[in-house]
């Protein structure tokens, strides 16, 4: 599937392996906003502006009626605004009620499509590769490259499959099922590859489930993630606003089903896990492969195999301020977030929502829906006052405390258990020490004030 | 884009696996432009300095001898995370030229080409010895020759890395890659008709 999908966009073969590589769709943010102002200052315009599109969310607010918390962001905010009106891109801006989490809203808007490439300057792009699609994160450098040219010089990575076989256990989520992948594979596992994930596990997923998992391949450290496409993703795509339509519809289709891996194709690594064999999971540490099951204990660094890793291990319970041999149920958090590009989505909602009902929440919790027309479509179902009434805060859609750049952080020393996608030392916050986990599982440690076996709790 | 052809500088040695971009440059710093003063104090702050803004010392770039580094020899992993542009920044607003590792962050990887900081790849046991002589002796240089594609170790050992000729003459000549790009103008052209005849329901529909 990689190899068919890279060989349809390679516009001409440069030096030393690279090639120049046609990019379908570009998705900006506040971020590209660099960008624009660069490609301005050389007299460039962008190139494709209808295969273009962008939205904000990681600096607006996600507390009601505001937009963001200095003159700064504002400022930043409105830029985009400006030179999207400048460049006729389609802008999904403050008070549109579709904008959102940009990985949220390509799918939802129908943008990311079996087959294309697609590119943001964000590296969880790889989330729209559940769709077929190869989709990665690039810098700011290459945003403007994109801009001008609707190309980027690219060396073709290494093609890893990671197959996931049977069916998940009670409670075991598609976030679950990524954390137990980069705790296999390690943090630097992926580097240098793309992934695709398969086997019958993957294809029982829904599109909201396949996201979660290709989200994190950067986690990983690859850059693209996919899924072959499938019946799932066809119903899932038919009828969006940007999806093909009338005949194009069944071009689209005819080309799609003949998209997926021919049957023996070779891959250049391969990886299986077994689905009964990951439970609910939780991070302890702070890199992303520091997951362990939620019936484990906090590990001991003595046990780790080389003097390096015992010393990164040592460093990480420091910061997280933990013990070795502490049961993960016995800690104690302070927030809960549910939200992220991650795990924002109608069905995570609905997930959080179960688990929830009936229940208060301990701590201060927070739900960020990943777009307005998730955020709607959860009221409609009554999902919000299922939070409110527990107690929890119902948000704006954005990417918020997943990272903190709009100003809505964790404190310092505060214990956050998260449905983002990063633990890294600072992420939440300066100081703030995040535990990532499902939705289900985030919910649970809400009501119970701990990190908690969300098979455990009476719903 | 200032070119790169050799280096000869104290390098700094960092032995933490997984560095991530937020460590290099925590998220509060992303919205200051490039080059705003004090830029190059954004570059690991929050490892770097304590609340008050007092450095830690026991930070390697806050002890005198490693301070006017400008090569980095890391460990695995580096630069892992967020896709953000300004973690290469940061490390080229402090002086830093070159990073040395067993591996890097893709993107991070990438982003260094694109700002003249030349990333070397080499094997985990060589890198590792880089960083043994660099504690051993503070202070000490290394030598990155990218024309002979060579670092020079303090001890005097020499040790061939691999980088591909397309990234290696971008480097050296500091060209602008957008300049290169639009040489192709023509075959973009045709590759666009070609695309849009054969994936016709590729173009979104007008809204
Ligand atoms: S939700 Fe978090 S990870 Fe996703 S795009 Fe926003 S900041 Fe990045």
């Amino acid at each position: 599937m990689f190899e068919k999908i890279w060989s349809r966009h390679v516009v001409a073969e440069g030096p030393g392996g690279h090639v120049l590589l046609y990019i379908d769709r570009h998705l900006l943010h506040e971020g590209s906003t660099s960008a624009f102002a660069r490609l301005a200052k050389h007299g460039r315009r962008v190139r494709r502006p209808d295969l273009t599109f962008a939205t904000a969310d990681h600096y607006v607010l996600t507390s009601p009626g505001s937009v963001a918390i200095d003159a700064e962001i504002r400022a930043m905010v409105e830029s985009l605004g400006q030179h999207t009106r400048e460049q006729g891109i389609v802008y999904f801006g403050v008070g549109d009620p579709r904008r959102g989490i940009v990985h949220t809203i390509g799918p939802e808007e129908g943008l990311a499509l079996p087959g294309i490439t697609l590119v943001c300057g964000d590296s969880h792009t790889a989330t729209h590769g559940a769709f077929g699609a190869l989709a990665f994160g690039i810098g700011s450098t290459e945003v403007e490259h994109v801009m001008a040219t609707q190309t980027l010089w690219q060396k073709k990575p290494r093609v890893m499959r990671v197959t996931v076989e049977g069916r998940l256990g009670a409670g075991v989520t598609a976030k679950d099922v990524i954390l137990a992948i980069i705790a296999e594979i390690s943090a630097g596992g992926g580097v240098g590859h793309a992934i695709e994930y398969a086997g019958s596990t993957m294809r029982a997923m829904s599109m909201d489930e396949r996201m979660t998992v290709c989200n994190m391949s950067i986690e990983a450290g690859a850059r693209a993630g996919m899924v072959a496409p499938d019946e799932t993703t066809f119903a899932y795509l038919e009828g969006r606003p940007f999806a093909p339509r009338g005949d194009a519809w069944g071009a689209a289709l005819a080309s799609w089903r003949a998209l997926p891996s021919d049957p023996g194709a070779p891959f250049d690594r391969e990886v299986e896990l077994a689905a009964s064999a990951i439970a609910p999971t939780v991070t302890w540490g702070t890199s992303p492969q520091d997951a362990l099951p939620i019936t484990g204990r906090v590990p001991d660094p003595a046990v780790a195999g080389d003097a390096a890793r015992r010393e990164s291990m040592e460093r990480a319970l420091a910061y997280m301020g933990l013990n070795a041999g502490t049961p993960l149920t016995e800690i104690k958090v302070d927030r809960v977030f549910i939200g992220s590009c991650t795990n924002s989505r109608l069905e995570d909602l609905r997930a959080a929502a179960r688990v929830v009902k009936g229940h208060r929440a301990v701590v201060p919790a927070w739900i960020v829906p990943g777009s307005g027309l998730v955020k709607r479509a959860a009221e409609a179902e009554g999902l919000d006052r299922v939070f409110v009434e527990a107690g929890f805060e119902w948000r704006e859609a954005g990417c918020s405390m997943c990272v903190g750049m709009n100003g809505e952080t964790a404190r310092e020393g505060e214990r956050v258990a998260s449905t983002s996608n990063r633990n890294f030392e600072g992420r939440q916050g300066k100081g703030a020490r995040t535990h990532l986990m499902s939705p289900a599982m985030a919910a649970a440690a809400a009501v119970t004030g701990r990190l908690t076996d969300v098979r455990t709790l009476a719903t | 884009m200032e070119p790169f052809t050799h280096l000869t500088a104290v390098a700094a040695p960092l032995d933490l696996p997984n560095v991530d971009t937020d460590r290099i440059i925590p998220a509060r710093f992303l919205r200051k432009p490039r080059g705003a003063t004090g830029y190059a104090s954004f570059l690991f702050h929050d490892v770097r300095f304590n609340a008050d803004g007092a450095e830690r010392p026991e930070f390697v770039l806050n002890q005198a001898p490693y301070r006017d580094a400008k090569i980095l020899v890391v460990a695995e992993n580096f630069g892992c995370g967020s896709s953000r542009e300004m973690a290469v920044w940061v490390l080229d607003a402090y002086g830093i030229r070159s990073v040395i590792a067993p591996s890097l962050g893709d993107i991070f990887h990438q982003n260094c080409f694109k700002n003249g900081l030349l990333p070397v790849i080499l094997s985990a046991e060589v890198v590792a010895g880089l960083r043994r002589q660099l504690h051993d002796r503070p202070g000490a240089m290394l030598g990155v020759d990218l024309e002979a594609q060579t670092v020079a170790a303090p001890d005097g050992t020499r040790h061939r890395f691999d980088i591909d000729p397309f990234r290696k003459e971008m480097l050296r000549t500091g060209r602008d890659e957008i300049g290169l790009t639009r040489e192709f103008e023509a075959r973009v052209r045709e590759f666009e008709e070609r695309h849009a005849r054969e994936m016709a329901w590729v173009t979104p529909p007008r809204r």
